[in-house]
């Protein structure tokens, strides 16, 4: 299993897998954020915990597609769905390594890019530990998600499509916890949430993708 | 004799032809007395007015809407543990229909919002989670589309369906929570004042509700036997070109 992971991050790294990628999506978005809505400081604050979820996650999205859709493409899923390792543990390093290459940047890069929505400096922390908690989960319910689409030809906007609705209380328990910390509020039960959600998709959806992925190899 | 027997599709569509056409009758019988009565013979609430007449497509539809994802739910877990063709096919015939009783839940509701509350929509938890769940069925109907081989779809919704689920009802309480946290207490959902209503009000309420079942029931069971009978016509197809 450390080896799949070693070599998903070495794949990710070196090949140009989309690694900085979803990073520059992430600040694009939030770029594009005050040019839409405008520049005026105290609408940013109020906006800047949501729309750095929101822009978080679709950065998230934008990558979920390569999670299988290579290996499927060059025959090594195949490979390690027949080999000893049970394919419950391939589709859960497929979510730690998707996490380590979109997540983590992305958790550590959103306090910088909160400073250009006017975040208020209470939220700082955070936003920065409701990403760290959350963000797992969006990589793990996404690895769901591109496991039931990786058999189809253009599976890239259906999986969107599958995938949001599921990310709706990731979304919520995050915006929500960085909220509270901006207006000086316990943030105690969003994040447990948060942690709880996280836990459960580890928990339970590697089976879920497992089954996809054996029905879509079938 | 046991339930499965209904799971071979001829004995499937032998037994439910002949009862789809009384399930349907007494379906419109009871949607027309009930909603006739509703809407003219019930007097008007000294609050809201005549608006308040919209209730009897609005919770029954809103009911369906919930009940119809179960029924995919259920259909789809049976499907997966007993691999029986007509329950895929059910889970499959159900999906619209419960996408248009959101459609419908969501359309009247912001019809009575309108006057009631001032504004058509509004964010809160009851309404964005109807929202999200129609997202969801938007998202399942979407896959059983994408998906070429019919088996290899039904394992793949019913897997979406089950995961879908639970973060159904994730989001439901993941929306209480944040509305709460918005302090938005504003927007008042239905059934608080209604619930104390005369019998005068209640049983059309009630009639429109089992109409509206009935009206799944019967529509379901005929899509069920038209995705047997499209089945059955792709494998005649197949076996003329082969």
């Amino acid at each position: 299993m450390i080896a799949l992971l070693k070599r998903d991050l070495a794949l990710a790294v070196r090949a140009g897998g989309g690694f900085g990628l979803g990073l520059a999506f992430f600040l694009i978005v939030i770029v594009l954020v005050p040019l839409g809505v405008g520049p005026e400081a105290a609408l940013l604050t109020l906006i800047a915990p949501g729309m750095l979820w929101v822009a978080a996650l679709l950065a998230a999205l934008l990558s979920l597609d390569r999670i299988f859709a290579l290996d499927f493409e060059d025959g090594s899923l195949p490979l390690l769905a027949t080999s000893p390792l049970p394919l419950e543990g391939v589709a859960l390093m497929k979510g730690v390594a998707h996490w380590a290459t979109t997540g983590l940047p992305l958790t550590l890069a959103a306090p910088a890019l909160g400073f250009l929505l006017n975040l208020s400096s209470t939220a700082y922390v955070w936003l920065f530990v409701s990403l760290a908690i959350g963000t797992p989960a969006l990589s793990m319910i996404g690895t769901f998600g591109a496991a039931l689409t990786v058999g189809l030809r253009r599976g890239g906007l259906l999986m969107s499509l599958l995938v949001l609705p599921l990310y709706v209380p990731t979304l919520i328990f995050g915006a929500e916890a960085v909220r509270r910390g901006a207006d000086g509020l316990s943030t105690t039960t969003p994040l447990l949430m948060l942690a709880g959600i996280t836990l459960g998709s580890f928990a339970l959806l590697p089976f879920a993708a497992s089954a996809a992925l054996r029905v879509n190899l079938r | 004799m046991s339930i499965w027997e209904y799971a071979n599709p001829k004995k499937f569509i032998t037994t439910t032809t002949p009862i789809v056409p009384w399930v349907l009758g007494l379906s419109i019988a009871l949607l027309v007395v009930g909603l006739t009565w509703g809407f003219f013979f019930t007097p008007d609430d000294f609050r809201q007015g005549s608006t308040v007449k919209i209730i009897y497509l609005h919770v029954p539809a809103a009911l369906m809407a919930i009940n119809a994802w179960f029924v995919m739910l259920i259909a789809s877990l049976i499907w997966l543990v007993r691999r029986h063709h007509v329950s895929a096919l059910a889970a499959r015939a159900a999906a619209p229909v419960g996408i248009v009783m959101t459609l419908i839940a969501l359309i009247t509701g912001a019809i009575w919002g309108q006057p009631m509350w001032g504004t058509w929509w509004a964010w809160d938890p009851r309404l964005t989670s109807f929202l999200i769940l129609f997202l969801f069925y938007l998202g399942y109907m979407a896959l059983w589309e994408a998906i070429e081989d019919s088996d290899t779809a039904a394992d793949l919704t019913s897997v979406l369906c089950i995961v879908g689920s639970v973060f159904a009802v994730l989001s439901r309480y993941a929306v209480n929570f944040w509305n709460q946290g918005l302090h938005q207490g504003t927007t008042v959902p239905v059934a608080t004042g209604e619930r104390s209503i005369s019998d005068i009000f209640f049983v059309p309420l009630v009639m429109c509700m089992v109409g509206f079942g009935l009206l799944f029931l019967a529509l379901v069971l005929m899509r069920t036997a038209t995705e047997i009978r499209a089945r059955r016509i792709k494998a005649l197809e197949a076996r003329m070109r082969g």
